[in-house]
């Protein structure tokens, strides 16, 4: 009967090689394939970020111009969405029904079971709101951030803005990944590594459901987030409101320094933008509209756009003249209008001393002086040498400022420059005169000249402007910053000439209409340059007072008309804020006619770049 | 011992310490699987480690009420216990509860019961009825109808409740037949078809068609006990080939590639035939026959492919092909289990130690994907042991079956071990991507009451029968 009993060793065979593949496939993923162990890793751990409050950074009296307000990003997990009121969600976080699925869609195809951000920066607000219906939408949660907040709306040129960071920050600083804020400009960008603190890492074993189960041996691997450093500025809030108002309607910035410091008190760029603009959801759309603004309100026109400084350079030219001992004792004649090789357009005695010359922005005299200084050398080129080496001492023509971002150098000719156009010796004095007054080639940012003002106020040196005073740890201890002191030697008694000459341009010389103050000494020099585009510029620099100064200060006004006009009664009106507290009486139409003055409307805008 | 027909004296007590050692791993794996620091008592019955324990005695206590049944009932009652579980399949389709889009499940206050379950080991003794009848011949077509309705008839009742896995079971009978003296090239023409199967789903239809004309030639060189023939066979063809397609493109016809071999098949078929008329050569007829065959299944496979099949079960067939991958999607159940098992290296993470199964990321962690943690906590050492373990009980099984006086027990002990056999075998080898995921329990591992009792009832009626070997059953 039992024929086939010797099956039963084919049938144990098969049962044995299966059970035998089973093995090796078992010890193949098992001991030899380690990626299943990578996997498995990767799918219980989680890496958790704490970010640590950014350091808030007050004025320098202890306002506070930037702080920070949690704000709630909402997450999902795809996986585990199930069908939710799409209707009633939108409306509770406000967004459109197209725009929530549009980011769903986004977020599944990024991963199905990692979290992924669908709506950013919610506010305090709607996330109360929010998070008592959250039970409704499984698959949804809900992660806190912190937001800047600015409590006046000012110096967002100065301040900077808080962006995500690009993949190239990424690559280039290991500390940044995907998701994580930088400063991107202004003291944000600078002093980022102080502000952003540390941020804190651990790792956490999760479930399926991305639900913490516990930490990572035993939190052996992870780091404590360390608390952004608080920055005191030099600007002083309340002046830097003030300056953004005189400016409204205008094109142009005021930088007002405190000498014997360097610290910058006001730092003001027009037009400017409420910095709030850059935080929240609405971020990128008030980004692409400021950057489609003709008027460039993104600009930081005080220290990223350099101009001729016209006659303002004229006490450069003084400086230069007066350390080569030329201009001590000398009287130039001036033929008025009938000048040449440069015409006068002031009505004054003749010949005049430097100090009247001053006064009076005499442009015979001050290219006579330039003559002099070029000619004062073996060649036109030494002479040109010596004339750039000592502007560029004076910290025009040049990056100045401790601790700014994106500083612009502006530009002092060099000989090479005149070389490559006339070749070399086919130029001298003459060729280049406009370079005595302020005019040509010469280009200088509104905060060079006001640094310039700063050197004379102190007669003979300056410390690098800058804008943060010290950094405190925890709101306590200050830690103060030193910025480098750089110094212009040219005599006590020169600067001296200067000075007075200064001070007579407001007592009686061109800036007597608008820049004169009953209260105080005001040492000034007015500057209208020439514009082929339209309206000339309108420049003013100043110091006050005379002895002791405690603010030197620069106004650039675009197609201001002239130096009186609009950069005189600002730069005044600053001055007597500052050290007054109040506009006088008899002043105060200065302050009205300045706040609601528009140049802008009747400018012809260059659109363009 | 004194009487020698006592049950326990007679009882097979390797299997019992080997089916008490399944049951205890599967138990801990279980507990294992679900643990959590909340509830850390194994026997909280509020778990489901708390509720197997409990599952784990009923069967034991059913285990000792079957081996008290008289062996003779099994043989009397095989064909009423087969009728009542076919009854059961079709009352099921109509008042069972829907799980998971199969309708396979009474439930009475709060216990569920699956009737597929009870199908095995009613089939089982069905079979083991029919084929140990004095009259009854194997090699019979008409036996072969029997059989293959006898297995059928649950299957495709099994399949109607939407629960193709457990109705794939049944396809392991053929070993049983194949034991019994069924003709050993159906068993060969069995796999040829299966691999057939296969090809025909991975190959496209061209080079399917070159496969089986290369095939037919050697299969015809065997044959004819020749060589030169399918040389020149094979000459003959790609010179044809090679003709049409010079046609094809001078006339700038514009045929595709498969046209141009079927015209060359068919041209070569003819001579073929002719060939075979005037030299009286009859393989000639045979491998043609073959050719045709292999065509028609492979054309008919990848129909049923692509319009019969759900698509989900073309997914899982897909995926263990390796024609997709999809970590994410259909496939996310695979590569998580394989992840656990891979992860747990060569001596394994360590009792509740594994993390994997734990936090859930591995999808029926206590069901059909509890060998994940047995791969994930015991590592490789752990997961052959086990292997081991069902391996020394399948051969026990065979060897115990062997020694059945009886060919009613023999029949049975066979099925019992091929049953277990194909379920170790399918459950383990999907968890590890060899095979596409069918739900099927790990035989005493997997939770559940259901299982475990049909298992353990399917394993001690062979027991029983075999504590009375000495008796002749029929």
């Amino acid at each position: 009967m039992d024929l086939f009993s010797k099956r039963k060793y084919l049938i144990i065979g098969l049962f044995s090689l299966v059970s035998l593949i089973i093995v090796i496939r078992l010890f193949y993923i098992q001991v030899i394939d380690s990626s299943y162990k990578i996997s498995a890793a990767s799918n219980v751990l989680r890496r958790e970020i704490n970010y640590p409050a950014r350091g808030v950074i007050f004025d320098r009296n202890g306002k506070l111009l930037v702080y920070n307000q949690a704000a709630y990003d909402v997450l999902i997990t795809p996986k585990e969405l199930k069908s939710f009121d799409t209707l009633s969600f939108c409306h509770l976080v406000g967004v459109d029904k197209s725009e929530l699925i549009n980011e769903i869609n986004k977020a599944k195809s990024y991963s199905r079971f990692k979290p992924f951000p669908i709506i950013k920066q919610l506010s305090s607000q709607m996330y109360a709101v929010l998070q008592e219906q959250l039970f409704k939408y499984p698959g949804f949660f809900i992660q806190a951030r912190t937001l800047r907040q600015y409590p006046s709306k000012i110096a967002a040129h100065v301040l900077g803005y808080v962006g995500e960071v690009d993949q190239k920050i990424i690559d280039g600083n290991p500390y940044y990944e995907n998701g994580d804020y930088i400063g991107r400009s202004g003291i944000e960008r600078a002093y980022e590594d102080q502000l952003r603190g540390v941020k804190g890492i651990s790792y956490k074993m999760v479930d399926v459901h991305q639900i913490v189960k516990g930490s990572f041996e035993n939190g052996r691997l992870d780091t404590a987030a360390v608390i952004g450093k608080n920055l005191v500025s030099t600007l002083n809030a309340d002046l830097q409101a003030y300056g953004e108002r005189l400016l409204s309607g205008k094109v142009g910035s005021i930088v007002a320094i405190e000498p014997s410091t360097g610290e910058i008190l006001v730092l003001a760029s027009s037009p400017s933008f409420d910095p709030g603009l850059f935080v929240g959801r609405e971020r990128s759309k008030n980004y692409a509209k400021l950057l489609s603004d003709p008027y460039k309100p993104m600009l930081n026109r005080a220290i990223t756009s350099s101009y001729p400084p016209g006659s303002t350079f004229k006490l450069a030219n003084a400086l230069i003249g007066l350390q080569d001992g030329l201009l001590q004792s000398v009287r130039y004649s001036c033929a008025g209008k009938g000048s040449s090789p440069i015409k006068c357009t002031h009505n004054h005695e003749t010949p005049l001393p430097l100090i009247s010359a001053i006064r009076e922005s005499c442009n015979s005299f001050f290219w006579q002086s330039f003559k002099s200084e070029i000619n004062h050398y073996a060649t036109p080129a030494d002479g040109l040498d010596a004339f750039r080496k000592s502007l560029l001492e004076m910290g025009l023509g040049k990056k100045i400022g401790g601790d700014l971002f994106s500083e612009t150098s502006g530009s002092v000719p060099s000989v090479a420059y005149y070389n490559k156009y006339y070749g070399a010796g086919g130029w001298n004095s003459l060729t280049i005169r406009s370079l005595s007054i302020g005019q040509g080639e010469l280009l200088v940012t509104p905060l060079q000249l006001s640094n310039m003002v700063s050197l004379i106020a102190n007669r003979g040196y300056y410390i690098s402007p800058h804008l943060v005073r010290g950094i405190q740890q925890n709101n306590v201890a200050l830690d103060t910053l030193h910025f480098e002191k750089h110094v212009f030697a040219a005599g006590a008694s020169n600067y001296e000439m200067i000075v007075d000459g200064m001070e007579q341009v407001v007592e009686k010389g061109t800036g007597r209409t608008t820049a004169k103050l009953d209260s105080l000494t005001v040492c000034g020099k007015t500057g209208t340059i020439q514009n082929p585009h339209g309206e000339a510029h309108s420049a003013f620099v100043a110091f006050s007072p005379k002895i002791n100064p405690k603010i030197a200060i620069a106004v650039y006004i675009e197609n201001g008309v002239w130096g009186a006009k609009y950069a005189a009664p600002i730069a005044s009106l600053i001055i007597e804020k500052y050290l007054k507290g109040k506009i006088a009486s008899n002043r105060q139409h200065f302050e009205d006619a300045m706040i609601n003055s528009d140049l802008i409307s009747t400018m012809n805008i260059e659109h363009g770049d | 011992m004194k009487k020698s027909n006592s049950i326990w004296f007679n009882l097979d007590w390797i299997t019992v310490l080997l089916y008490l050692i399944l049951v205890f791993l599967g138990w801990i794996n279980i507990y294992a699987a679900v643990y959590s620091d909340e509830h850390q008592s194994i026997l909280d019955i509020g778990q489901k480690y708390g509720k197997q324990l409990i599952w784990i005695f009923a069967g034991i206590f059913l285990a000792i009420m079957v081996l008290t049944i008289d062996s003779r009932f099994f043989t009397a009652f095989a064909y009423h216990i087969y009728g009542i579980t076919i009854l059961l399949l079709v009352a099921v389709l109509f008042l069972g509860k829907e799980v998971n889009g199969a309708r396979a499940w009474f439930e009475f206050g709060g216990i569920a019961l699956q009737p597929a379950e009870l199908g095995k080991f009613a089939t089982n003794l069905a079979l083991a009825k029919c084929i140990s009848q004095f009259d009854f011949k194997i090699q019979k077509i008409r036996s072969y109808i029997v059989l293959v309705g006898i297995i059928l008839v649950p299957a495709l009742l099994i399949i109607l409740q939407n629960d193709t896995g457990s109705a794939l079971v049944f396809a392991v009978f053929v070993f049983v037949f194949f034991r019994e003296g069924m003709n050993g090239m159906v068993l060969f023409w069995g796999f040829s078809a299966a691999a057939l199967f296969i090809l025909a789903l991975l190959l496209d239809q061209f080079d399917l068609t070159i496969f089986l004309l290369i095939i037919s030639l050697a299969a015809y060189g065997v044959l004819r006990q020749s060589v030169k023939e399918p040389m020149i066979g094979l000459g003959v063809i790609i010179g044809t080939f090679l003709t049409i397609w010079g046609i094809d493109s001078m006339a700038g016809l514009g045929g595709t590639p498969m046209q141009l071999i079927l015209i060359t098949t068919g041209i070569n078929a003819i001579l073929l035939m002719a060939y075979g008329i005037f030299k009286h050569v009859a393989e000639v007829w045979r491998i043609i026959l073959f050719f045709v065959f292999a065509v028609c299944i492979s054309v008919s496979v990848n129909y049923f492919y692509s319009h019969v099949m759900e698509p989900h079960q073309r997914d899982r067939i897909d995926q263990v092909l390796g024609r997709k991958v999809d970590k994410l999607g259909k496939g996310y159940n695979v590569n998580q289990s394989k992840i656990a098992i891979g992860s747990g290296g060569f001596i394994g993470k360590g009792f509740l130690k594994g993390t994997q199964t734990k936090y859930n990321f591995v999808p029926e962690q206590s069901t059909d994907f509890i060998f994940c943690t047995v791969g994930e906590e015991w590592g490789f050492v752990g997961a052959t042991t086990v292997v081991g373990l069902f391996l020394l009980l399948l051969i026990r099984l065979v060897n115990v079956a062997e020694r059945q006086r009886s060919q009613f027990s023999r029949i049975y002990g066979y099925g019992v071990a091929c049953i277990l056999f194909f379920h170790i075998a399918i459950n383990v080898s999907m968890t590890i991507g060899l095979a596409p995921v069918i739900g099927i329990p790990l035989p005493f591992f997997s939770y559940g009451g259901s299982s475990l009792w049909a298992f353990t009832i399917l394993l001690f009626i062979f027991l029983r029968l075999d504590a009375s070997r000495t008796k002749n059953l029929r």
